[in-house]
């Protein structure tokens, strides 16, 4: 294992980081680049160690990202998203983590790399832009080095040739001023151009896939709309996959084309964006639809937060983890952990829950109509107990 | 539509942000003339204290044993403590302003030339000290954040707490004991009072390897232990994982990336300790190895009651002081640009 040079800042000596299970029965790295999918994440599951227990950050998440293509991954805070994308590119690797899986990128298993083929691979194929546009870029450099040191770290050129790099990829973003602008620092900027930056930076190197760890959250409603649009322009100009990590459905509804939606370390639900959102099938899934204004709704329907919080990611039980929010858990839940499998008659369409098709049927019409979860467990039969409610 | 980089909206356009030369100019001109400002009431304060505290009367100690009072009269005037109060301060401030410093009123002698051979042999120590602790600082500090928890992590930061505690005359001893040609165990290197009698340059760094190792032990502990907590926390920032991201060597991102923002607080505790050394404080070092410093040229002044030289001495702790933290103003300008001067 030659991450053991990994200078970490929580880890110290990283001698530790175990990978179990990498690669040794799989012989995946030997399938030819050009049929694979440009990522593939196979049971990817990340634990940390800590002062209260193993925390289960992920436990255990596939998916499938194709060139060119966007996938969403939409979860709350705590329920994996980043931390599985950070997993990608290494950046979870200290003492204290434990990381399963395989991360396959063009065939070849990013989690038995070492540190070394790691970094040229970060930044290089692989980018990743980030929630607050202002702490994520260095304060006391111009933003023009910053993105000069991310063309030299994988390219073999002299730093006037990065710089016009540089200026190339400011002005692609829509920095006015290009030519000027790159001498200038990250607070001279405001925070969407800030993130351009970032964008810019991170495609400098023309990365096969890009990562954005909610690109817009720190950014105002009007600066959002922008990013989203640009993101979306670069994507089909420059063809670069995009996993777009939110906690807001509505940022992926119009990017992306396939959504996974993870609860508490694992996709609870995955589709093609038009089933998801015509089609939901979760429970969290319809609750997360529910608690966000949507046009196709009545003007006077009531938004319906999901009740209850997140589960602790310490010593999570064998049950489905959203059971205890569920409001239609009552008399369709079966004990043990539901596998996430394709819907009969949607087979793009995978799902974590065990309910009866014709009672998820009933519930969504209802909900879909501004009806109440309720409401929805009235019309589903099913018994409302103090408890449950 | 949105995208198009005319329809955006602009931010403030500043491209050199430490502000024009002219503002640094201005800034520097007006801390001087706070400099000038603070230099007076001290000198002012430090004047009235040894005038109100009973320390003796100069006059006196000057004259010898049973002087005549036309004598003592004299005295009185030849040293101006004849003049009123306000007359004596400002023919003080008037002359220092010109380096200036009078004479002892115990020797006579003139002050200039004492202070500055004092200063020569204080800013020795204290420069020299200074690269010795930066330099321990700069390696053990980073050893020990990248390894926090580590054995050598424990045992460096175990022994900056043994540095910090020893007190600075009982290392002083301790090395002159182990390591001082005349009296040492082992004497490699040359003992107290070998500075006074150095001519060359290269006399003068000998006789002060042992005074720098001492004055710099607890030093380098605090400013190990400073950049340590400093850069790991500067590790845990946003742009230290972007940076990680962009596929640097993780040599690139600590050298370049953490080290520059975790100096500043180091930065900060440098400018005013190197301002209080040089200006006197290095006096338990000076003393213990007979160097010729500030420290003891004010500590000799306490004890005799050489008023003048005592007002000498503080007049040069306080500039010195004053001058270092505006030295860390500038350079903080250097460090980070987000600094600007009003």
């Amino acid at each position: 294992m030659t991450d053991s040079q990994d200078l970490t800042p929580a880890g110290g000596t990283t001698a530790g980081a175990t990978r179990a299970g990498d690669g040794a029965a799989v012989p995946a790295t030997d399938r030819p680049a050009a049929d694979a999918p440009l990522l593939e994440v196979r049971d990817l599951s990340v634990g940390f160690r800590s002062e209260d227990g193993l925390v289960q950050a992920v436990g255990g998440i596939s998916y499938t990202v194709e060139r060119g293509k966007t996938l969403g991954i939409v979860g709350e805070s705590g329920s994996g998203k980043s931390v599985s994308s950070m997993t990608l590119m290494g950046l979870t690797r200290t003492a204290s983590a434990t990381i399963k899986g395989q991360v396959l990128f063009e065939g070849r298993d990013l989690l038995t790399l070492s540190t070394e083929e790691l970094r040229r691979i970060r930044g290089n194929e692989i980018a990743m832009i980030f929630q607050d546009p202002l702490s994520s870029l260095h304060p006391f450099y111009r933003i023009g080095d910053q993105i000069i040191e991310a063309v030299r770290a994988h390219n073999d050129v002299t730093k006037k040739q990065a710089k016009a790099r540089a200026v190339e990829m400011l002005g692609l973003v829509g920095i006015p001023d290009p030519g000027r602008r790159v001498d200038a620092y990250p607070h001279e900027f405001s925070g969407g151009m800030r993130q351009r930056v970032m964008i810019a930076m991170a495609l400098a190197n023309d990365p096969k896939l890009l990562i954005a760890d909610e690109p817009t959250t720190a950014l105002d409603v009007t600066v959002q709309k922008q990013i989203l649009e640009l993101m979306d322009r670069l994507q089909r100009e420059l063809g670069t996959a995009i996993v777009m990590i939110t906690h807001d459905l509505g940022v992926v509804a119009e990017t992306a084309d396939d959504i996974a939606v993870m609860y508490a370390g694992r996709i609870v639900e995955r589709a093609p964006v038009r089933e998801l959102f015509s089609h939901p099938r979760h429970p969290y899934t319809w609750g997360l639809l529910r608690s966000i204004p949507r046009l196709d709704m009545p003007r006077d329907v009531e938004l319906v937060p999901v009740d209850g919080r997140p589960p602790s990611l310490i010593g999570l039980g064998d049950d489905c983890s959203f059971r205890a929010r569920c409001p239609y858990a009552a008399g369709c839940c079966r004990p043990g952990m539901p596998d996430l499998d394709p819907v009969v008659g949607a087979p793009e369409h995978a799902l974590r829950c065990t309910m009866p098709a014709e009672r998820r049927e009933t519930i969504w019409n209802v909900l879909s109509e501004g009806g109440t979860p309720e409401q929805a467990a009235v019309a589903a039969g099913i018994p409302q107990t103090e408890e449950v409610a | 539509m949105p995208g198009s980089p005319q329809r955006l909206p602009s931010a403030p356009v500043s491209v050199s942000s430490i502000g024009n030369r002219s503002s640094v100019a201005r800034y520097i001109v007006k801390r001087l003339l706070w400099t000038v400002v603070t230099l007076v009431v001290i000198t002012a304060v430090a004047y009235f204290l040894f005038r109100v505290l009973p320390s003796g009367d100069p006059v006196r100690a000057r004259a010898g044993k049973a002087p005549t009072q036309e004598r003592l009269d004299a005295i009185r005037e030849s040293l101006g403590l004849d003049n009123p109060w306000y007359q004596q301060l400002g023919d003080f401030l008037w002359n220092a302003a010109h380096f200036d410093f009078g004479r002892s009123y115990i020797s006579g002698a003139e002050l200039r030339p004492l202070m500055l051979d004092a200063l020569g042999a204080t800013a020795w120590l204290v420069v020299g000290a200074a690269i010795v602790w930066l330099g321990a600082a700069a390696v053990v500090g980073t050893i020990s954040a990248l390894r926090r928890g580590t054995l050598p992590d424990r045992v460096a930061m175990g022994g900056a707490l043994v540095a910090i505690s020893a007190p600075v005359y009982w290392l002083g001893l301790v090395a002159l004991y182990l390591f001082a040609k005349d009296i040492g165990q082992f004497g490699i290197f040359p003992g107290a009072g070998a500075y006074q009698d150095a001519t060359t340059v290269l006399d003068k760094a000998g006789a002060m390897i042992l005074p720098w190792l001492v004055l710099a032990a607890a030093f380098s502990a605090v400013y190990a232990r400073l950049l340590r907590s400093s850069l790991l926390e500067t590790m845990q920032e946003d742009y230290i994982r972007t940076a990680r991201a962009k596929g640097l060597t993780e040599r690139r991102v600590i050298f370049r990336h953490a080290t520059r923002s975790a100096v500043t607080p180091l930065v900060t505790a440098l400018g005013v300790d190197v301002g209080l050394l040089i200006g006197g404080n290095a006096i338990l070092t000076e003393s213990v190895f007979n160097i010729p410093g500030l420290g003891r040229l004010s500590f000799d002044a306490i004890q005799r009651g050489d008023v003048a030289t005592i007002q000498a001495t503080v007049l040069f702790l306080a500039f010195f002081v004053c001058i270092s933290s505006l030295i860390v103003d500038l350079l903080y300008a250097l460090i980070d640009p987000r600094v600007k001067y009003e």
